[in-house]
């Protein structure tokens, strides 16, 4: 096998090859990352201070909208793909992904879904402005013209994701070397075939919800049209029959990623291996249970206000299960801190911190005082920012060695991290604080007594920003060259990945390996 | 091996995901109505009642209160004609709602009701309601919307009033534009 990569665009454009597709995801998704960023700097450059002083409220709206859903669907999970197609067949053994053509297709498409939701900036209406969970009938009678776009754009989203998945899913069953059996794989597997499973079971609802909004649109249904006889709180229900389940899409394989990092750097084998397998099944298990606690105040009766809260508490036990296990991992572990390590002992805090809100938030009658304000804004970011950026950034610091075969700048790794960790503490810690004393999201302008905590918040968040900048520095500077990395790493390293050489050939275990 | 392997592992998983896209667009929306249906939440009260002969209950007296209210930026002027009425469980009794179209176009309008509390959604009878159709007023035209109801005798003890609240909705474009589609549109 010693042909290696075509030579120029169309190795790019035709690769079937996982590590080709893999990388482009990456980029893609850290492309992604840096324009939700900058919308995401708009708004908070505007709420600097109270008042209007740098866009209109109609454009902030679409800022916040865009912002939500660039992040969501073009930068966490595209990363998450992408490090699936570079890891999963390294880990397992196979020598590419199962479904190598459908893999291309399925990146492919969402250049030209984000390129089509993008495009609607510039359309007259303006680009989707309803924020981005798209409630009808904001997103329905009200919205702008361009919402049909938007609808297309996460259809083809959609279509991606499950390609993606049953990718995933047809590997991991299929394609593991003799030897690998299901309890033997690395974590990182197990989090994404269960991930994978619950792609597969939402995204098809995500275009049911969008389809029945096109159809209230253009062909005179009903649906969420209270005076046709449906019924705005439906698509609720089923956005979040979806949305439940999506966010555990977004943070599974980040605690498939800390399982990995942690034990490497502690020097010690995962505490609890096959509870942290059973935790994440019954995570997901759950997941598909709980979804009313986003809609505790939408009127429903005491009975389900309870089940909804009951079982969202609930998801603490397996999160701590996990929680537990991490730490007990470090506990009288020989442990080092370079970035990798950094980034994953910040994930286990800072993550834990946005559980806890979370908890407070599952409480009924407490959410009717934090529904819709920014302590929701600052849980939620606490879970997405710290748990799946700093897992995948941690990821991305853990594994570009073996990828490009070059070691990374340890002090700028250790810059980015301490700017970053400060920057989003600041960023989003006082949020808390003003959403409890009452300040709504999604408002362009707010009552003076919230502006210092958001002044603090806007300084961070450019602070998160500028840390950005130099991770990308770094890793294009790992990329082009740099201190020759050795095939295992990490001196504790363990797993199919660090037995090949490094950089990773453009073909690896063509034979399969044996495993013990 | 692997290959028919891949490919029948990734058709199952294909058709979960179309039986997926299909629960979520012609199961869950129906599944919904019902579960709203028996429950009675969001307050959606029954379709037209066929009055049966029933005992008039006069011992209770039940308030019954009446809400009307304007979606979005419909223009009409819409209001009960008494805030509140009080009826014994089994009888039939009639009032009017007043619609009024101030516009200088002709306009279709679509009332949809809502009740709490929601447990008794299903002891309060429309035997007549002009919200079963829709209204059409022209520039000007005033009109009185007729509403009998009947409140069941087995109305749960305890309850002692009912808020009966309308909102009326501007179809006139959706009506215009979607004549076939009428048959679709729900009665409330």
């Amino acid at each position: 096998m010693a042909h290696g990569p075509q030579p120029g665009l169309t190795r790019w454009l035709y690769t079937t090859n996982h590590k080709d597709i893999g990388s482009m995801y990456l980029w893609f998704s850290f492309a992604m990352f840096l324009l939700g960023g900058c919308m995401a700097l708009i708004i908070r450059a505007e709420l600097f201070q109270p008042g209007l002083q740098i866009v209109q409220p109609e454009f902030f709206n679409q800022m916040t909208t865009l912002h939500g859903l660039i992040m969501v669907f073009g930068a966490v999970m595209p990363a998450f793909v992408g490090l699936a197609n570079w890891m999963i067949p390294l880990m397992v053994g196979a020598p590419d992904m199962a479904l190598p053509r459908m893999n291309n297709w399925s990146f492919w498409i969402l250049p030209f879904a984000f390129s089509m939701l993008l495009s609607t900036l510039f359309m007259s209406g303006g680009a989707p402005n309803f924020g981005w969970t798209f409630y009808a009938p904001l997103s329905t009678e009200y919205a702008p013209p361009s919402v049909t776009f938007f609808i297309f754009s996460i259809h083809i989203m959609g279509a991606s994701s499950i390609m993606g998945a049953i990718n995933i899913i047809a590997t991991i069953l299929n394609m593991r070397a003799p030897g690998m059996t299901l309890m033997k794989m690395p974590l990182f597997v197990w989090t994404w075939l269960i991930t994978a499973y619950l792609l597969i079971a939402v995204m098809p609802v995500l275009a049911g919800v969008v389809t029945m909004m096109l159809m209230d649109i253009h062909f005179g249904t009903s649906f969420f049209s209270a005076a046709g006889g449906g019924d705005p709180v439906l698509f609720q229900h089923v956005f979040w029959f979806f949305g439940h389940p999506e966010v555990y899409i977004m943070i599974l394989p980040a605690f498939g990623i800390v399982s990995m990092i942690i034990p490497t750097f502690a020097r010690k084998p995962l505490f609890g291996y096959s509870s942290m397998v059973y935790a994440t099944a019954s995570i997901a298990f759950l997941s598909f249970i709980v979804w009313a606690h986003h809609m505790f105040t939408v009127g429903m009766p005491v009975a389900g206000e309870l089940f909804f809260m009951y079982a969202t508490m609930l998801i603490a036990v397996p999160t701590g299960v996990k929680v537990f296990n991490w730490v007990t991992t470090m506990f009288r572990g020989s442990m080092t801190f370079e970035t990798p390590m950094l980034f994953s002992i910040a994930f286990v805090i800072l993550f834990t911190i946005g559980g806890f809100s979370g908890l407070m938030l599952a409480i009924a009658p407490a959410d009717f005082q934090y529904h819709d304000t920014y302590f929701v804004v600052a849980h939620f970011h606490y879970v997405l920012v710290p748990g799946a950026i700093f897992s995948i950034t941690a990821a991305v610091y853990y594994w570009l060695p073996k990828w490009c075969g070059n070691m990374y700048n340890e002090a700028m790794g250790k810059l980015h991290f301490w700017l970053a960790f400060i920057g989003l503490n600041l960023t989003f810690f006082p949020m808390h604080f003003v959403g409890l004393a009452g300040m709504p999201r999604r408002i362009p302008d707010y009552a003076l007594q919230f502006a210092d905590f958001n002044q603090i918040a806007s300084i961070g968040a450019f602070l998160f920003g500028a840390a950005q900048l130099v991770f990308l520095f770094n890793v294009i500077r790992t990329v082009r060259g740099g201190k020759k990395a050795t095939d295992k790493v990490w001196e504790s390293a363990h797993g199919l990945e660090w037995s090949i050489a490094s950089p990773a050939p453009y073909h690896t275990f063509s034979i399969p390996p044996k495993v013990s | 091996m692997h290959r028919s392997n891949n490919v029948k592992v990734a058709l199952k998983l294909l058709a979960f995901a179309t039986g997926m896209l299909g629960f979520a667009l012609f199961i869950m929306p129906p599944l919904y109505d019902a579960f709203c249906d028996i429950t009675g939440l969001n307050g959606k009260t029954g379709e037209r009642y066929q009055a049966v002969p029933a005992a008039v209950d006069t011992e209770r007296l039940i308030t019954v209160q009446f809400l009307a209210s304007n979606n979005g930026n419909m223009p009409w002027q819409f209001k009960p004609s008494v805030m509140s009425l009080k009826v014994h469980p089994g009888e039939a009794k009639d009032m009017v709602f007043l619609a009024h179209n101030p516009t200088k176009q002709t306009m279709t309008a679509q009332a949809i009701p809502s009740m709490v509390p929601f447990k008794v959604t299903s002891y309060f009878h429309k035997t007549e309601c002009f919200c079963f159709n829709q209204q059409t007023l022209a520039a000007g035209e005033s009109a009185e919307l007729g509403l009998r109801f009947i409140v069941d005798p087995d109305l749960p003890a305890g309850v002692n009033t009912i808020t009966l609240s309308y909102t009326i909705f501007d179809v006139t474009k959706r009506f215009a534009n979607n004549q076939k589609n009428t048959g679709q549109q729900k009665e409330g």
